[in-house]
């Protein structure tokens, strides 16, 4: 009887335009990839009470609202000028790996498995999560039960799978279960079995990806994550590091909160999605990468058994930092598989079920910024308030946005290696959205896990003519 | 005559009581359930939110159930599809008129308003939305005023005046226009007849007045038993 009408209907948005500019010779001079964002999230969050504002952010992305809150909560913990209670800080981190299972497991399995499976030449009906089920069933359930692994534990942590309020300005809301504590325990062994054994099929078919691997935004580019204080992979602390395409630390190590020296933003008139970039190289030479590769190659180890043997493997393709997108897929699976070992480890502290999880204080301090790792990459929020606490202005740089120089280079690559002539081909499609999703970008498009990405593609002359266009 | 027992029916059900009560008082003393907003037990009743109308025999107008004593042999109904059609109108209108996001809302969970929308089954917003631009006043050191939230039922301004006799809230302007407002109009923080008892925010029936520092769906309030500080004071006095 009752009838729900959305309108209006906001993934229609969620086209990636790409415009490809040739030059005299018809070669790919320029690649520019662009993407209808969230926008106004800056602006309407002005005057609402700051502890809203982990609740308010999840609304930005329905795949990783638990990195929007845990972020947020951390530039809310600043405003009141606070140490967290020890416990609310392992829970978070609990609840940031539980968010890095499920969504590495999306990103691998249920977006990019098509693709991997299935080929990229693969009819594109068919080139999807189903077509995928149909041909191989076990893979199809494996990801499905990893992913649900993730999401069980956020609703075991914090009550429910999508848009929890459970982290809150100063720790967390409500202390774990035993019970659930069990639950979550119960669940891995087997789930740790399911993510080692994808790992090795994974290995196994990567001679059958050399071409994608030799120009999927495999370029030399620094990159920048968070590390901890014994330079182990890190999701929820610790300090900003920059490498080059060397491996070697590019400046010291920043407290995230120093950001804005050595982080710059660029604008673009035609995409709104903003171009960060390393300050002292200048836009756009400062391009860098975020996400899974950048936090593998930045790490000294995983700190995990499992995790860093398979670690000790991926340094083997390489002589320095791993610099091929299409290895973000591998160190996707390495991650899954730490983060199972590690919350393991958190869950076996006796002092995970301390009641004390929360510390109460009014507004301390009128800046904020907080900075985790979602799956993505670095997440960083930076808030402003007056002495009532009420929002004054907001800084979001997304993993995506970090993300963006480096995205827009993958694609000129991809296309000057797939682009021949002046015709646009379903199988340059094909590849430039498998580029694309490398790098897991948390656009809207990103979602549509049935299948294939809303994509616009043109062929621009240089005389600035559309010589062709491709739309799905 | 205050004492005398009246006999009525309500949705077909015989019941009594005093001259001195309500329709409202008696539906619910036997369990039937009418609608309110802006009433609250202990507080003045103003009859102003309309949930409570209901039909009885013989007038062809609706009676606020709030406000109407029983008389002898009245025939009450208080659920005709009317009535109800009515409810589901009012609550979309409060909506329509201000700012309710409830999964971003302190109250969320824990809001009369909502359950109301959901007891009556309204999913759906059938007026365009006003979204108005509101402050939220949060100059005070415990507490939060959210105009984005508030229906104006004026339980604060009662609460305020009747029990903790502070008299600090009321109502400036008319109609769409109207808000809240601490004294004579300044921020809460500033108001020099606020005793900061929260009694006001306690029973706010939305998330309009809420608990500084309270996280989304936080924000749980404790009813005061309002009938039983007024005895209580009543007693002081004799
Ligand atoms: S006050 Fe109630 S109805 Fe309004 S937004 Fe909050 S929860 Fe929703």
């Amino acid at each position: 009887m009752s009838q729900i009408t959305i309108e209006p209907v906001s993934r229609i948005e969620g086209h990636a335009a790409i415009r490809l500019f040739l030059d005299d010779t018809g070669q790919v001079r320029d690649a520019r990839f662009q993407v209808t964002q969230v926008r106004g999230f800056e602006q309407f969050v002005v005057g609402r009470p700051f502890s809203e504002m982990p609740s308010l952010t999840a609304r930005i992305c329905g795949i990783c609202p638990v990195s929007h809150e845990l972020a947020s909560a951390k530039a809310c913990d600043q405003l009141l000028a606070v140490a967290i209670p020890p416990t609310a800080t392992k829970l978070r981190c609990l609840l940031n790996l539980a968010q890095l299972v499920q969504s590495h497991a999306l990103s691998f399995f249920y977006l990019s498995g098509p693709d991997l499976l299935l080929g990229m030449d693969h009819p594109p009906e068919t080139r999807n999560f189903f077509g995928l089920a149909a041909a191989d069933p076990q893979f199809a359930r494996d990801g499905i039960r990893i992913r649900q692994f993730g999401q069980q534990a956020i609703e075991r942590l914090a009550g429910r799978r999508i848009h929890p309020s459970w982290v809150v300005p100063g720790g967390v809301n409500s202390p774990l279960t035993a019970a659930n504590r069990e639950a979550i325990l119960a669940d891995l062994p087997s789930i740790k079995t399911l993510v080692s054994a994808h790992l090795d099929r994974f290995k196994q078919t990567l001679d059958g990806h050399a071409e994608a691997i030799g120009v999927f935004a495999n370029f030399p580019s620094m990159f920048l994550g968070l590390v901890n204080e014994e330079g182990t992979l890190e999701h929820y602390q610790g300090r900003l590091r920059f490498i080059d395409a060397g491996g070697a630390p590019v400046g010291t190590d920043l407290d995230p909160s120093d950001y804005q020296q050595v982080i710059g933003e660029a604008v673009e008139p035609w995409t709104y999605l903003k171009f960060p970039y390393y300050r002292p190289l200048g836009y756009p030479e400062g391009m860098y990468r975020v996400g899974p590769l950048a936090r593998l190659n930045l790490a000294a180890r995983c700190g995990t058994e499992l995790a860093d043997r398979e670690l000790a493997l991926f340094r083997e393709l390489a002589t320095g930092p791993v610099l091929s997108m299409f290895h973000a897929h591998y160190a996707r699976l390495i991650e899954t598989l730490y983060a199972v070992e590690r919350i393991e480890e958190l869950l076996a502290d006796p002092q995970i079920l301390d009641q004390r999880i929360r510390a109460e204080a009014g507004v301390n301090s009128l800046e904020g910024i907080g900075v985790t790792e979602a799956p993505r990459g670095t997440l960083m929020h930076h808030y402003r308030v007056n002495e009532d606490g009420l929002i004054q202005w907001i800084n979001l740089i997304i993993a995506t946005g970090h993300n963006n120089l480096a995205m827009q280079r993958g694609i000129l690559q991809a296309a000057r290696h797939f682009l021949t002539g002046t015709t646009l081909r379903e199988g340059l499609l094909n590849r430039i959205e498998a580029v694309i999703r490398t790098f897991d970008p948390c656009l809207s498009c990103s979602t549509h896990a049935v299948g294939s990405m809303p994509m616009i593609v043109e062929l621009i002359g240089p005389d600035g003519a559309i010589l062709d266009h491709l739309r799905r | 005559m205050s004492d005398t027992i009246l006999t009525l029916t309500i949705d077909g059900q015989p019941v009594s009581g005093l001259a001195t009560e309500t329709i409202l008082q008696i539906a619910r003393e036997n369990k039937i359930d009418i609608p309110t907003l802006c009433y609250l037990e202990g507080l003045s009743a103003v009859g102003s939110c309309r949930l409570c109308m209901v039909e009885i025999e013989g007038s062809p107008k609706l009676h606020p159930a709030c406000v109407t004593l029983i008389q002898e042999g009245m025939v009450v109904t208080t659920q005709t599809e009317r009535l109800q059609g009515y409810r589901r109108n009012i609550v979309q209108l409060l909506f329509a008129e201000r700012n309710h996001v409830c999964s971003v809302c302190v109250s969320n969970g824990h809001c009369e308003l909502q359950e109301l929308a959901h007891k009556l089954g309204v999913d759906h917003i059938a007026f365009p939305g006003c979204y108005p631009e509101l402050e939220v006043d949060a100059s005070h050191r415990r507490f939060v005023l959210d105009h984005n939230r508030c229906v104006l039922c004026t339980r604060c301004v009662r609460v305020c005046a009747e029990i903790e006799g502070a008299h600090t809230w009321d109502v400036k302007n008319r109609g769409m226009r109207s808000r809240i407002v601490a004294d004579l109009d300044t921020p809460w923080g500033d108001s020099a007849t606020c005793t900061g008892c929260g009694k006001c925010v306690h029973v706010c029936p939305t998330g309009a007045l809420s608990e500084k520092g309270k996280s989304v769906a936080e924000m749980l309030k404790k009813r005061p038993s309002l009938p039983y500080l007024v005895a209580n004071r009543t007693e002081e006095r004799q």
